[in-house]
């Protein structure tokens, strides 16, 4: 696919998706994951981060991505939009490991996608920051995520309603992102 | 954790979010309180219905409010990644200039005499001390929205918002002054708003990393 048109598909899931379309909204996810990951490889690599670190760089990202696609606007590309979110995640991402520099970030749709080599392994990070969550977020993003349930069976097997698990999710992942500034700061 | 399950995860917390819908509701709510402060606390000036008959009064409010309309026009371009001044930064010079322009006047009218006094007024004190604590509750509001938002440059939000932080409380205490001129204006009201600005650069620096 040549950029545009790629781009152009990324824009029209990202519409979709902010009108409440959760399968475009998986096909935007799962078409930038490649290209994110294209672009987190040639940074830790050319600045000698671990391969294996870059799946959380990407998991990262892609969280981001999600807590503030708010702030696309839609009168205007996507791709610069997406690449801006990935620099900010990537400068922090080398910062906590020590590294002080400005990243010069090549536009991710002209990214080639890159394969997640590593498909079977779990990413350190995301379940180091997991482990910090209040139980009961804890139970429901596993339940989710690695479970593959849904919101209603998630809310039937913990006695919850399903507006309930909704907000805890939500706060799950908005503690997750504030946990990766927390240990930024920290270092 | 798989990939594959985190975009699982994301997908099942997607709903309807849109930054322009959170700094609106941020907007009305920095007016609100800064209303109620007013009206509990300040109040209009005793000849308001004399004053609304003068056009200097009345070109305060062109101005705070173009302050505040513009900041926050800004304020939306800056909340939002790759966004920096570059795009809409010169919109902020609408305020500036047209005070620039009616404190021109203002020399060519009055005679040099009075220059100074019109220029030092009674109010001073209370400009420097009402507008940033009207400012409060107008950039504590805005500074929240821009949590949500995602500014490449903190600080920089953090400052524009101060900006129309400041329009806001502005526009009312020029309500509450009796100092009209166009020389007072543009003496005292921008120290103010610089001390707004400045409180919401530091604290922008600080809160708006993401």
């Amino acid at each position: 696919m040549t950029t545009s048109s790629q781009e152009n598909a990324w824009a029209v899931w990202m519409r979709a998706a902010m009108t409440g379309d959760a399968g475009a909204y998986r096909q935007l996810l799962a078409s930038l994951a490649p290209h994110v990951r294209a672009v987190a490889r040639s940074r830790c690599r050319s600045l000698g981060t671990p391969e294996g670190e870059v799946e959380d760089l990407v998991q990262e990202v892609l969280l981001t991505i999600h807590l503030k696609r708010g702030t696309w606007d839609q009168s205007r590309p996507i791709g610069p939009w997406v690449a801006a979110i990935a620099r900010n995640r990537l400068i922090d991402f080398l910062r906590r490991r020590g590294r002080h520099i400005t990243v010069p970030i090549e536009d991710v749709v002209d990214s080639l996608p890159a394969e997640d080599r590593t498909p079977e392994l779990s990413t350190r990070d995301v379940d180091t920051l997991l482990g910090q969550l209040k139980p009961q977020q804890r139970e429901i993003v596993r339940s989710i995520s690695l479970n593959g349930s849904s919101i209603r069976e998630t809310a039937d097997r913990l006695q919850m309603t399903e507006g309930a698990v909704r907000v805890t999710l939500h706060r799950a992942l908005k503690a997750l992102a504030g946990f990766y500034r927390s240990s930024a700061r920290e270092d | 954790m798989k990939t594959d399950d985190l975009i699982e995860l994301l997908v099942k917390d997607l709903a309807p979010l849109r930054f322009r819908s959170v700094l609106a509701g941020a907007v009305a709510g920095g007016i609100i309180i800064a209303a109620i402060l007013f009206f509990v606390g300040v109040g209009f000036r005793p000849d308001i219905s004399e004053a609304m008959k003068s056009n200097r009064f009345l070109f305060k409010f062109v101005v705070t409010v173009s302050l505040a309309v513009t900041a926050i026009w800004v304020t939306l371009r800056v909340g939002r990644p790759g966004g920096s001044l570059a795009h809409r930064g010169l919109a902020l010079a609408t305020a500036p200039a047209l005070l620039a322009c009616a404190a021109l006047v203002e020399l060519l009218v009055l005679p040099e005499s009075q220059w100074m006094p019109h220029l030092v007024g009674h109010n001073a004190r209370f400009c420097l001390t009402l507008i940033p604590l009207l400012s409060i509750g107008p950039l504590a509001c805005l500074l929240a929205a821009l949590r949500e938002g995602a500014p490449s440059s903190p600080g920089l939000a953090g400052a524009v918002a101060g900006l129309a932080a400041s329009g806001i409380a502005a526009t009312f205490y020029a309500a509450n002054c009796t100092d009209d001129s166009a020389l007072f204006v543009m003496t005292w009201y921008p120290i103010a708003t610089l001390i707004v600005t400045t409180a919401g650069y530091l604290v922008g620096r600080k809160l708006l990393r993401w």
